[in-house]
């Protein structure tokens, strides 16, 4: 299961520190563009929707349901890869699905999300399972 | 500018290992280079214009312009993965037309296998400074459960199934039975494919291309060489490309950037998919073809299970033969990168050079796709509309 699989440590930019800290925090947030009301990710100063600076980091509730996945069966360890959507982002995260029995995994299953540690110390990876 | 008609496909050359141990990348790249030119009747001096890939080792193409001695007027080293060859023709041609080189050479080589390389199995990373990595690479996406994911929303959007998925594999397979240099000679079932170990759900290991070495190259020119060259001649008559990423977050995984780069090449070229009588498409995995020909417009949007069904690319049989040196998912796939070995065996369909048995009669009109990058996150689509001049 998930829980002895090795998870790299992301590498933290200036420009999505708060997003890190969210997740040390237990916040899942998401960069919001002012100037086109949309959100985005993965976060950036400049929004690619609409190309504004003006960006502003949102907390979600941590909500969604599976767009899509993959159960990695030919793993060593065997872990699900998906596309989570947020609920009321319109915006979908790659992640992993966690804490699950794999065969009953579906498309727009509700999902919420779970905080992993990664290696050596690193910052945590937002993970989700199910609601 | 439209380009139609003002560059010729002269000279294509496919390596014949599969494994070259002993033999450096740039071995291979000149290997492939002097095959192309020796099949157009030309030779590196003649050559004023080259194109490579990031395949290429060194500094962007300038190690092998060194290695093989070239003296060039123009140079281009576009990187859209699987797909630059297609995008590379598409440049040649536009070179040649805009009079910066006459004879443009492009080469791909690649030794995955010699060097023990996991292609699709192991998350690729590449590097800190690419943004999306750090967003990405804890989750372990590889390649086959990234196209998994695409597979797995089409099915839910469409209804697609294994089994429809799996008569690409079918087709592939009788195509790849007469092709002596094919890794996978053996005509497999549709029962053979959905019971072959799951890799990444729901994609089997027989949805999955071979991991090979090798490479190929081809010879663009402008119609005054080609005039005057003993060859069969190909004429690009219409070229599109194009990129596609997560859009911000914004994902739908039920369609590739072929959805632009084809209508692009179609209208330039003047043709309708309707008129199209071979097509080589980018089969890294069996979701990959289907998703491309219903974005390439030979079937509507959700349509491709049933498309592929019942033999339907299969040559002599159906209405799209497709693949017929058996692809990637049988043949070959290059240094992970399939686009060369698609244009290759276009050419060898419209100059009627294909096995007999694969061949497609009076083949006159021919599409090559490919897909570069990653279906689920990335990637580029380059098409080539190519005719029997």
């Amino acid at each position: 299961m998930s829980a002895t699989r090795t998870i790299p440590a992301p590498h933290i930019e200036e420009e999505t520190r708060p997003f890190w800290d969210g997740l040390k925090e237990g916040v899942l947030r998401v960069k919001f563009c002012n100037s086109c009301n949309s959100f985005h990710h993965y976060p950036r100063s400049i929004c690619p929707h609409c190309g504004s600076d003006d960006t502003v980091y949102k907390d979600s509730n941590g909500r969604g349901h599976i767009y899509s996945f993959s159960v990695f069966r030919a793993a060593p360890i065997p872990y699900a890869i998906a596309y989570v959507t947020l609920e009321g982002a319109d915006i979908s995260l790659m992640s992993n699905i966690v804490n699950c029995d794999f065969d009953t995994l579906a498309v727009g299953q509700a999902v919420k999300v779970c905080f992993v540690e990664t290696e050596d110390g690193g910052a945590p990876v937002a993970m989700f399972e199910p609601a | 500018m439209n380009i139609k008609g003002k560059a010729y496909i002269a000279g294509a050359y496919e390596h014949p290992t599969r494994k070259a141990d002993g033999k450096s990348l740039a071995q291979l790249h000149a290997e492939v280079a002097k095959g192309a030119l020796d099949d157009a009747g030309l030779t590196k001096d003649d050559v004023d214009g080259y194109f490579c890939a990031g395949d290429a080792p060194g500094l962007g193409g300038l190690s092998m312009i060194d290695y093989m001695g070239l003296k060039l007027r123009y140079m281009d080293t576009t990187e859209t993965g699987g797909s630059s060859y297609m995008v590379h023709v598409a440049h040649a041609a536009r070179a040649i037309a805009d009079g910066k080189c006459r004879v443009a050479l492009i080469t791909l080589a690649g030794r995955p296998r010699a060097s023990g390389e996991a292609t699709g199995t192991k998350p690729r990373n590449y590097g800190n400074d690419s943004p999306d990595v750090a967003f990405e690479l804890p989750f372990g996406p590889t390649i086959v459960n990234s196209y998994a994911m695409c597979a797995r929303r089409h099915m839910y959007e469409f209804g697609t199934t294994s089994e429809q998925l799996a008569w690409i594999k079918v087709a592939a397979s009788h195509h790849a039975q007469h092709n002596p240099h094919a890794m996978l000679r053996k005509v497999v079932t549709v029962e053979d494919v959905v019971n072959s170990p799951m890799i990444a759900d729901p994609l089997h290991r027989l949805d999955c291309c071979v991991i090979s070495d090798g490479g190929g190259a081809l010879v663009v020119v402008a119609p005054e060489v080609a005039k005057e060259l003993k060859r069969p001649m190909v004429r690009i008559i219409g070229t599109g490309e194009a990129p596609k990423h997560q859009m911000g977050g914004r994902v739908d995984l039920t369609y590739s950037a072929a959805a632009a780069s084809g209508p692009a090449a179609f209208a330039e070229a003047g043709v309708k998919p309707t008129d199209i009588k071979y097509a080589s498409v980018y089969d890294s995995f069996t979701i990959t073809v289907l998703i491309q020909l219903e974005d390439l417009g030979f079937c509507a949007k959700g349509e491709g299970g049933k498309f592929v069904a019942d033999g339907n690319l299969i040559s002599g049989v159906g209405k799209l033969p497709f693949n017929t040196d058996g692809g990637g998912l049988c043949n070959n796939h290059p240094g992970n990168r399939g686009g060369m070995t698609k244009v290759i065996e276009a050419v060898r369909q419209l100059r009627g050079e294909a096995h007999p048995a694969v061949q497609v009669p009076n083949c006159d009109l021919a599409l090559a796709h490919g897909t570069g990058g990653n279906l689920a996150t990335r990637h580029a689509g380059g098409t080539l509309i190519l005719e029997r001049a």
